[in-house]
């Protein structure tokens, strides 16, 4: 299937960008690796009439670790960030998600950002960001302001962005060394049914689970008696709610928090610390 | 800034295997569809249109990208290989599509420009991953409906084994 018709913008700066959603917004849709938008284009469940492309945007082309946070910018792809040889240093549960995140093919264009702005909840990157407790920033000719994940993604395809507001970077925090991550799908690269991600935290585990409610689910763990996380997830498998598709029921996927939520705990607390 | 109306056709410069090429393109034209049409590189199939199948892939500054999901305008300046760009001189078939012919790892060869791209790109890397096993993986971005893949990724293994071999 082919786009509808829209006009193109390509534009130098930041700025110049920033100022081409301030007059257009929500006419217009940012693209950068255009992995989930173009889909939606060819599909046409996406009409816009500017598609504003910030892939080539030096400004937002960085990886860097800045006072406490790895922060990445909007123009990085998911394989620049999977290539990064900090990551696994830095932090692991990146290293652990990112190759999980579409496929080979995908990463190679897809960003880091874009993803997160996409805000699918089943994807990796948005559940990494949820589990880590980081932030995303948003811009504007008005001004910049930082978000945690829990209000940035307000449900299914949903964000917290106003129309003019231009993802610039994705602040994922750095020190949390003792984490992992597992993913159910039909095929390696397809959407998860049930992903699951454990971050050791003081006192406790903090667990995210993407792909049975409308965005990540996020639980802090804080007995670790196997009981008693077996209870607690429990708990979580039926507050995310979650309902029969055609990939896998509701009890399938609570089944799924469960078993994998226990897994992942343990994974992340035999982690060195 | 770059701006291009819908209706415009805007003039496309980029390299096409190594050979500067320009074609007419409005801003909704899939670049799959500019490279066959306009381009008239027609070894590019377009299986799913929307990122699936990906039998349109094709490298794009090195590396293997969907060419269903990127717009022939973003490919502007790009230096773009297609499997036209495999075989030599006089047509001979590179180890990989060499290797694909001699493992049945084609039948109908629909998806085979598709797959070829992706993994002359992920060969080229350094410190690729050639177990059966990864290269299952990045296989796993295609889909083929006639050889059941067992002939693809035995191509590949062989391939990745014989370039390694002094
Ligand atoms: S045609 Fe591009 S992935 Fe199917
Ligand atoms: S050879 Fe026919 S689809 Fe792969």
């Amino acid at each position: 299937m082919k786009p509808r018709a829209f006009d193109y913008a390509r534009p130098e700066t930041l700025a110049e960008a920033l100022d081409l959603l301030g007059e257009f917004g929500d006419a217009a849709r940012v693209v950068a690796g255009g992995q989930s938008l173009t889909a939606m284009l060819n599909l046409r469940l996406l009409e816009p009439s500017l598609l504003i492309d910030i892939a080539r945007l030096r400004e937002l082309d960085f990886i860097r670790v800045e006072k406490g946070f790895l922060e990445v910018g909007a123009a990085v792809t998911q394989d620049r960030l999977l290539a990064w040889p900090g990551l696994g240093a830095h932090v692991p549960l990146l290293a652990q998600a990112l190759p999980w995140v579409g496929h080979f093919q995908t990463r190679n264009r897809g960003t880091v950002c874009g993803s997160l702005a996409h805000a699918d909840p089943s994807s990796e990157l948005p559940l990494s960001l949820a589990a880590l407790g980081g932030e995303v920033v948003l811009r504007s000719a008005r001004g910049s302001r930082t978000l945690p994940a829990g209000e940035f993604q307000r449900g299914l395809l949903t964000t917290a962005r106003a129309p003019d507001e231009l993802i610039v970077a994705a602040r994922f925090p750095v020190g949390a060394t003792r984490t992992a991550f597992r993913e159910i799908a039909r095929r390696h690269g397809d959407f998860a049914i049930v992903a699951v991600a454990a971050v050791v935290v003081p006192g406790g585990v903090r667990l995210a689970a993407g792909g049975v409610a409308d965005r990540p689910g996020v639980v802090v763990v804080n007995d670790l008696a196997p009981a008693a996380v077996a209870e607690r997830l429990n708990g979580f498998a039926w507050e995310l709610g979650g309902s029969d598709d055609i990939h896998a029921t509701a009890r399938y996927r609570r089944d799924l928090v469960r078993s994998l939520g226990a897994r992942v705990i343990e994974e992340a607390l035999a982690c060195a610390a | 800034m770059r701006r291009i109306n819908r209706d415009e056709q805007a003039l496309i410069k980029l390299t096409l295997n190594g050979t500067p090429v320009a074609a007419r393109a409005e801003p909704r034209l899939l670049f799959s569809d500019f490279l066959r049409h306009q381009l008239g590189a027609t070894g590019t199939h377009v299986g799913c249109e929307h990122g699936v199948c990906g039998c349109c892939t094709v490298m794009v500054d090195g590396v293997a990208t969907r060419s269903c999901l990127m717009l022939a305008v973003q490919a502007e300046g790009r230096e773009v290989r297609t499997v036209e760009a495999l075989a030599g001189p006089e047509l001979e078939l590179n180890d990989l599509q060499r290797a694909f012919r001699e493992n049945h790892a084609l039948q109908c060869g629909f998806c085979t420009p598709g797959i070829l791209m992706s993994f002359t790109d992920y060969l080229a890397r350094e410190n690729a991953d050639v177990s059966a096993e990864a290269v299952r993986d990045v296989l796993g971005g295609h889909i083929c409906r006639c050889t059941g893949y067992q002939g693809i990724v035995d191509a590949i293994v062989e391939t990745a084994k014989g370039s390694m071999t002094p």
